[in-house]
Formats: structure tokens, C-alpha cells, sequence
């Protein structure tokens, strides 16, 4: 099996797996950042969401061999201590109702405000549609983003 | 003052040590990861902790554990539980923490998610727990000082002569309440003097999930652990014969591959029906799993039916002409004379088909066992059921099986069924090791016990006054029609009949969030609204109408409703709606529902954007009795809202021989961020009725509320879910 050296939350990891694997089984599986959720598999609900490069990522459809070089983050990096403005903003509203798929939201929420500072409900709408919230979360998420563009 | 006998619940009161086998908390450090995420700022860790009862832990710093007992699914009782227990005990919030307790019969009752019935059934319990805490250490105290118990005041934690100086505090007393004698009767606060319920709490878990903290089934890990996928048959109808074992064996990561079966004798309500031998695969990487999953070749055997959709919808619609009513119906009056002597009858019939559960967590379970013991732990609903199902398949002691819950990524009803957990100790127990079963999410949606498909139709007749004389509702489902014969509006008219009617599927169903009555409320609330036009009469003024006669002159006895507190959320709804207002392009339907002991009205503004539906706004009014957390509350009603009509509008699980045409959520649609309401306002009717449950009532209002916008935006009007197949030209899927 071939050895792939990554960057996760600005430490580097040396990880033996198949080149297909997704990174998101490499980061849940073998580096314990178990943050990063598994819903779907196919990048149609966002719970995997990780960002790379900046970039918000489907960590279950980018491949362990496509992520080595990039900066990869995820919701145990995002910040020192969960308070990165949209993770202080989730709080303030009590977003998480089983909770399952907010690592995710709050993933593409803080990539979405770091290209977009002050967001409008369009601009939200367009960018969290890829993340599915079956409890219905969807009213706080919103009103957290625009929260946390204020931060 | 309310006095209360401790021995209701008594058995919870005993000390952990008294307790059998007084292992309650022993070895279990992954479930502290559990332990909510609060920070007790003032307070130093405690050295000591004393167990006061099941439900309480003292430490001599002051600190407070409270066990959470049930399963924590979205509903939010991980907070509000222990909410109430602190109350009553009179501890500052600050100085709690929340733990979630393990399956224990001895000392817990009701250990369950489902029903909207956690709060209700534990209101006494949690209270009485915080109640006999308090007064332990009251007494603990007075004996301290020599003095009577009625010297003293408590606030907070720290207990207070009344004509004194002294104080002392919890922390310090913990250690000597544990030797008071349990009192057989305390005394309740008044609800006046709650501090705590009534007041909004935020998540004990948070700070946990905004960090991606390990808390999930799917997070659990334990050393020595193997990863382990299934496979089931692709179509219910279909039973495993045969698979290419050798072949899977020899792929790279697989570390074993076999035939799991786990039928259970005189199986329970919640174990398998449909799929009882699994192939199993056990390895370390869940990818590895995945890939070999994609090369098992099976030979499936055709055992029953593989039933289509479109015979689905024939055998509903031809099981309600039959007539072949089963004993849930009820009959008042003579219906069939007075639709004879009605000036005005209307018929409509409702549909909606199969749907998946769709918790975002998928299913999964860990199992650890032995010869002669089973460990479980996992996201399941039914801890209890689960432990009895594999102490029946393991022919293993119930003594000898331990359940411990995890935070649940979601429930919904799905992880009432105990197979996943079931199927993950049989794995186990052939493997010798511990293991994690994990589902794909196209398992977990294949492999369903699904929302049944309904179909029914509701008759009204009206008078000459435009009153209704006659209202019938026949329901058939698949496999049981959707129809609660003592519910509104039987009581409010003369001549009235229901009627469920059963016709058999092999596709496995079960419990949906607001099981029936998401699809009930959706059909009635919209006849009534068609039957209120009809009649020239306000939506709102004819229910109010049919509400007044059930208040003054109910017909039959066994109506399962308060007149008074349905019209009431109807009158509040009116109120903070401005109803009767009109604004240019702004199209409103309104509904109301009784369920799961609450009651809840809602106002659904719509607009339209481009020819498509925007909600705008949803008004909601709710009768749940005493509201514990409210903001906590509100997101329960306003999640329910969105669930409701994301499922209404878009949702379907179709069938083709037997297979499940969507399998992800490429194809499976949900409610998506821009599809969603952009407000949801909330209010709770006050007053001082013991608290009912709120995870459902929610729903199954919004699904007509929405009917009804839908048709005042569109004059069409919406007799078939998913509405959105009403809405556009072309069917979106299926």
C-alpha cells in the first residue's frame, strides 16, 4: 500500500492506504479526527464537508492521492478553541439539534463568509444547499451565518 | 405545597451501592467523551463524588452530575431532563454537569426515545429525583447544626440558617447525605418557585458538536476493534442463498467474510422482518469494506412478492373500495342517511407513498462479545429492546448484556428497530472480537422500516345552514391504514364514521416521526379546509364552530381531545398571525393537529417567486403544557415544521420488484437551506399542565397548513405527496 504525506490542521501525517481511499475514511478511520462525518458518500449531503486550500471540499469524493500538498482543514483545526466566529455564532443560537451534520454546515458556513463577508440570504441559500439538515436546522443556520458575518 | 410518595419510581432512589451490583458507572471512559461540555469555571474538579440517587452526584467541590437517562436523538432531553431534576434539587445551573446514563432497568424507568414521551412519562420521576436530593441534604444539614429542617432555606446549592449565620454547601454536605435515610415522601416546588424550567438552556453538548468532538455511534472507537459492513438482499421479496465467500475472503482488507442470520424466535415489534441473513464483511478500513461490498456476487432466492409502486396504488385504492374495514373504526349516528339529506357533499381522497427514515447518522452499532457477555453500544432508541433481542439470539442471560447510548444522529422513529445493533453482536460473537458495524447510506435507505404508503378518503356532507351533518374517513394502508377513530372531528358531528383498512406489503414499515398522524393531519386538516370553503365559512371560524359544539354538546364519549385547549392554539394562532389580514401575493393556509398529548396550530405564508412557492413565514401555536426550555422547545416546533413539509413536498421511496428505485441522496430528495421556511415564529399557550412531549406534534400540522397556502397560491389543490410532482410539469424523481 502506498504512503501519502498530509497536511491536517497544520500538522503533516504519514498514512499507508489504497490511492482511492477518500480522505474522508483516511481522517476518520486512521487519524481519529472523527469531526468529519460520513453521510452520503457521493458529496450530495455536505456532512463530510472539510475545507482544502481554502476551498470547501467533499472529503468523501476528493482521493487520499489528489490531497497531498494541500493545506487541508477540518472542524477539529478550524480553530484553537471552538471559537472561530461561526462556531461562536452556532452557539449563540443554539443551532445543533442531533447535531450529526453540523460539523459540516459550519465547514461550507465558514468558507462561504471567508470568500463572502457579509452574505445575502441568496448568497447563503446557493452555498448551504449542498448540505442536508434533517432535523431542520435550516432558520438558525441562516441566522447564525449572518451572526457570524458580524463577528 | 405538593407533597409526592417517593415510592412511586422508589428504586430509582436507592444509592448506587445499594444497588445491584452497584456497577452503574464503572468502567466506561469513551461515554465520559458523554459527559456534556460545560465548563465549571468556579469550581474545581472534585476529588470525591458521592451518589445521592441514580439520577445525582455530588462531588466535594460542589460540583453536580446529573444523569441523563434517555436516548438523545435531536429532542434536546439531554438538557432538559437534567433541567428538571436540578430544579427541584435547587442547584445553580453553573455548577452542573450532564452525563448520559447507561441502560439500567434497576434504576431507571421508560429509558426510551419515541412518542414524544420522554418528558411526559418522566416529569414525576425527574422531580422527585431532584426532590428527595434536596431534602437529603437538608436533613444531612440539620443534622449538622442540631436543628429542624424547617430552619433551614436552600438556594442554589448552598443551604442557609433562617434566623442565622450559618451556610454550608452542597459540596460539603455531599459526603454525609449519602447516610440519610431516603424519605418516604417529599415535597414538590410550587411551580411558581421553578428557576430553572421555564427558563431557555443552551445544548450541554454545544460546545461538543461545534467542535467535532467524538460523540456519535459512528465516532466510538475501542482498541482491538474491526470494522464490519453487511449486505442484504437488493429487494424485499428476496432471501440470500449463496455468495462468492472465497473470493470476497481473498480482497484486499477483508479479513473475514460470512453469513450472519438473526432471526429471532417469537420476534418483538421492533426486530427484523425482513431481511434475516446478512452477508458480513470484517476488516480494518471502512473504504476497503466499501470496495469489497461492490464484489460480492449473491445468489438471491425469490421468496415472497416483488411488489411495484404502481401495484401499491392499486391495491390501496382497491382495498378502499372493498370495505373491509378492520375493528379500529368507530361509528356515530347514521351517516349514510344524513350525506342523503345533505344540500351539499364533498369526497376527497389523500395519498402519500413510502418514505425512508433518513437519519444523517447511518445505522451502526458496536458489539464486544464473549462466551459468556455482550457489550453494546451505540445510537438506538430502545436500549431495553435491544438488550432483550440479543440476550434472545446470544441465548445469553439478560444480566449478562450491557447497552450504553451515544448520542444519536438523528431518529425519527428508525432506530426504535433493534436489527443494526442485533446484527453488529452477532458479527462479534463469530469473529470473537470486538466490532463496529457501519452502514453505507444506501443500506441504510434499501434496508428501511419505512413511513407505510397511505390512501384515504374523507366524505362531508352540509346542511342547508352550511352546517356539517355527516363527516366519514375510510384509510387503507400499506400495511395499515392511517386513521385514529376518537379523534377530531369525531365529537363534533352527528353522523360520523372511520374506518381503517389493512393490506399486506412485504416492505418492512414501522414508527416515522408522528407515526399516522403526519399523513392523518396533512388529509383531514386539508378536507376541512375544502369542506370550510364549501360552506362560505372562515377556515379558522369553522373549526372554532366544531370546537364550541365538542365543548357543549359532544357526541360519543371517547374523544380523544380537549375541546377547549385545540381551540385555543387556534385562537392564538389567529391572534399572532393577524389572520383575516391580507397582503398582496402573500397566500395563507392554516391547520391544526392534536397528537402525542399536545396541541399545535399553524399559519403558513406562501409567496411565489418565479412561478415556484417561497415559504415566507409559518406562525406557530402551542399547547404542550409547563414548556421546560422554551428556546429549546421553539426548535423543536420549528425543526417539525420544516421536516414536515420537506417530506410533503419532496420526499419518495418508490419500488420496482421489490427494489428501492432511490438509494441516495442524489435521487432521495430532502428539504434542502433554500427551500426552507425564511421564519418560523413560536408560541406556547401558558399554563401550569404537566409538560407533554414536543419531538412530533410539530410536524403533522404543517403538511396541511402548507396544502392550504399551497392551493390559495396556486387554486390547485394538493390530494398527492410529494407535492412537488403536483407542482412541476415533470415529476422530479421516481
Amino acid at each position: 500500500m502506498p504512503t501519502f504525506n498530509l497536511k491536517i490542521n497544520n500538522k503533516t501525517h504519514s498514512v499507508e492506504a489504497d490511492m482511492d481511499t477518500p480522505l474522508l475514511w483516511v481522517l476518520r478511520d486512521q487519524i481519529d479526527l472523527v469531526g468529519t462525518k460520513y453521510g452520503c458518500g457521493i458529496g450530495q449531503c455536505g456532512a463530510c464537508t472539510i475545507h482544502v486550500d481554502g476551498v470547501a471540499t467533499r472529503s468523501c469524493l476528493l482521493q487520499i492521492s489528489q490531497a497531498e500538498g494541500m493545506h487541508i482543514t477540518t472542524i477539529e483545526g478550524l480553530s484553537e478553541d471552538g471559537n472561530h466566529p461561526v462556531q461562536k455564532a452556532w452557539l449563540e443560537h443554539d443551532v445543533p439539534q442531533c447535531g450529526y451534520c453540523q460539523s459540516g454546515q459550519i465547514m461550507t458556513a465558514a468558507a462561504l463568509l471567508e470568500n463572502n463577508p457579509t452574505p445575502s440570504d441568496e448568497d447563503i441559500d446557493i452555498v448551504m444547499d449542498g448540505n442536508i439538515c434533517r432535523c431542520g436546522t435550516y432558520v438558525r443556520i441562516k441566522q447564525a451565518i449572518k451572526t457570524a458575518s458580524k463577528l | 405545597m405538593t407533597k409526592i410518595k417517593t415510592k412511586y419510581n422508589r428504586r430509582s432512589f436507592l444509592k448506587v451501592s445499594a444497588a445491584a451490583g452497584g456497577g452503574m458507572l464503572i468502567g466506561f471512559s469513551w461515554l465520559t467523551g458523554c459527559t456534556s461540555d460545560k465548563k465549571i469555571e468556579q469550581l474545581a474538579i472534585p476529588n470525591e463524588w458521592f451518589d445521592i440517587n441514580g439520577y445525582i452526584k455530588i462531588g466535594d467541590t460542589g460540583m453536580v452530575t446529573i444523569y441523563s437517562p434517555n436516548p438523545e436523538i435531536g429532542q434536546n432531553i439531554k438538557t432538559s431532563m437534567p433541567m428538571i431534576v436540578a430544579d427541584e434539587l435547587d442547584v445553580d445551573w453553573k455548577h452542573v454537569v450532564v452525563e448520559q446514563a447507561p441502560l439500567n432497568t434497576g434504576f431507571y424507568q421508560n429509558q426510551f426515545a419515541g412518542g414524544s414521551l420522554s418528558i411526559k412519562l418522566s416529569w414525576n420521576a425527574l422531580r422527585m429525583a431532584g426532590a428527595t436530593g434536596r431534602r437529603m441534604l437538608l436533613e444531612a444539614a440539620a443534622k449538622e447544626w442540631q436543628v429542624n429542617v424547617t430552619d433551614l432555606s436552600v438556594s442554589k446549592g448552598v443551604i442557609k440558617e433562617k434566623n442565622g449565620e450559618r451556610t454550608i454547601s452542597y459540596g460539603d454536605l455531599a459526603s454525609k447525605a449519602v447516610g440519610i435515610e431516603i424519605p418516604e415522601e417529599v415535597e414538590l416546588k410550587e411551580i411558581s418557585d421553578f428557576k430553572l424550567i421555564g427558563t431557555s438552556i443552551k445544548n450541554v453538548d454545544g460546545k461538543k458538536i461545534a467542535t467535532g468532538a467524538p460523540l456519535f455511534g459512528l465516532d466510538f472507537k475501542r482498541e482491538g476493534m474491526k470494522l464490519a459492513m453487511i449486505q442484504h438482499p437488493p429487494a424485499f421479496g428476496m432471501k440470500l442463498k449463496d455468495f462468492n465467500e472465497a473470493e470476497i475472503k481473498s480482497l484486499p482488507g477483508v479479513e473475514d467474510a460470512f453469513i450472519i442470520d438473526i432471526t429471532i424466535e417469537e420476534p418483538a415489534w421492533c426486530d427484523e422482518k425482513g431481511f434475516l441473513q446478512l452477508i458480513a464483511i470484517v476488516g480494518n478500513s471502512t473504504w476497503q469494506l466499501i470496495k469489497a461490498k461492490k464484489a460480492i456476487k449473491a445468489n438471491w432466492d425469490v421468496v415472497s412478492d416483488l411488489e411495484n409502486s404502481e401495484t401499491h396504488i392499486n391495491s390501496l385504492d382497491k382495498a378502499l373500495l372493498s370495505g373491509n374495514a378492520n375493528k379500529n373504526s368507530r361509528v356515530d349516528g347514521n351517516p349514510e342517511a344524513a350525506f342523503k339529506k345533505a344540500v351539499k357533499v364533498i369526497e376527497r381522497s389523500y395519498s402519500a407513498p413510502f418514505m425512508a427514515h433518513n437519519t444523517m447518522e447511518p445505522m451502526n452499532f458496536f458489539a464486544n462479545v464473549t462466551n459468556t457477555s455482550a457489550e453494546l453500544i451505540g445510537p438506538t432508541q430502545t436500549p431495553e429492546a435491544l438488550e432483550k433481542s440479543v440476550s434472545k439470539l446470544l441465548n445469553l442471560d439478560i444480566e449478562h448484556v450491557t447497552v450504553n447510548m451515544t448520542r444519536i444522529g438523528g431518529g425519527f422513529g428508525r432506530r426504535l428497530y433493534v436489527h443494526f445493533g442485533v446484527e453488529a453482536a452477532a458479527i462479534s460473537k463469530k469473529i470473537g472480537a470486538p466490532v463496529k458495524l457501519i452502514y453505507t447510506r444506501e443500506d441504510d435507505i434499501t434496508q428501511g422500516t419505512y413511513r407505510p404508503a397511505y390512501k384515504s378518503t374523507y366524505k362531508a356532507g352540509l346542511d342547508e345552514n352550511n352546517n356539517l351533518i355527516a363527516f366519514t374517513a375510510k384509510g387503507a394502508g400499506l400495511p395499515e391504514g392511517a386513521i385514529f377513530p376518537n379523534r377530531f372531528p369525531a365529537g363534533t358531528v352527528d353522523n360520523y364514521s372511520a374506518e381503517q383498512i389493512n393490506v399486506k406489503t412485504n416492505i418492512t414499515t414501522g414508527a416515522w416521526r408522528a407515526p399516522k398522524s403526519h399523513f392523518t393531519a396533512g388529509a383531514e386538516q386539508s378536507f376541512l379546509d375544502e369542506v370550510a370553503e364549501l360552506a362560505g365559512k372562515d377556515p379558522i371560524d369553522f373549526r372554532l364552530e366544531l370546537f364550541n359544539r365538542a365543548i357543549n354538546n359532544p357526541v360519543g364519549e371517547k374523544n380523544d381531545y380537549e375541546p377547549e385547549r385545540y381551540a385555543g392554539v387556534l385562537k392564538l394562532v389567529k391572534e399572532k398571525s393577524n389572520w383575516g389580514e391580507t397582503k398582496p401575493g402573500v397566500y395563507r393556509g392554516v391547520a391544526a393537529y392534536f397528537c402525542h398529548s399536545s396541541y399545535v396550530a399553524e399559519v403558513v405564508d406562501v409567496v411565489l417567486e418565479n412561478g415556484k412557492p417561497k415559504i415566507k413565514n409559518v406562525w406557530c401555536a402551542v399547547d404542550c403544557g409547563i414548556v421546560v426550555n422554551p428556546d429549546g422547545a421553539k426548535h423543536q416546533v420549528q425543526g417539525s415544521v420544516i421536516d414536515g413539509i420537506g417530506h410533503a413536498m419532496y420526499s419518495q421511496l418508490t419500488f420496482d420488484k421489490g427494489v428501492p428505485n432511490e438509494k441516495n441522496f442524489d435521487t432521495y430528495q430532502l428539504m434542502r437551506h433554500s427551500q426552507a421556511p425564511e421564519n418560523i415564529e413560536v408560541f406556547f399557550v401558558e399554563n401550569e399542565i404537566a409538560p407533554t412531549g414536543l419531538g412530533e406534534p410539530g410536524l403533522p400540522p404543517a403538511v396541511a397548513a402548507m396544502a392550504n397556502a399551497l392551493y390559495r397560491a396556486t387554486g390547485k389543490r394538493f390530494y398527492k405527496q410529494p407535492f412537488i410532482s403536483n407542482i412541476v410539469s415533470k415529476k422530479v424523481i421516481g
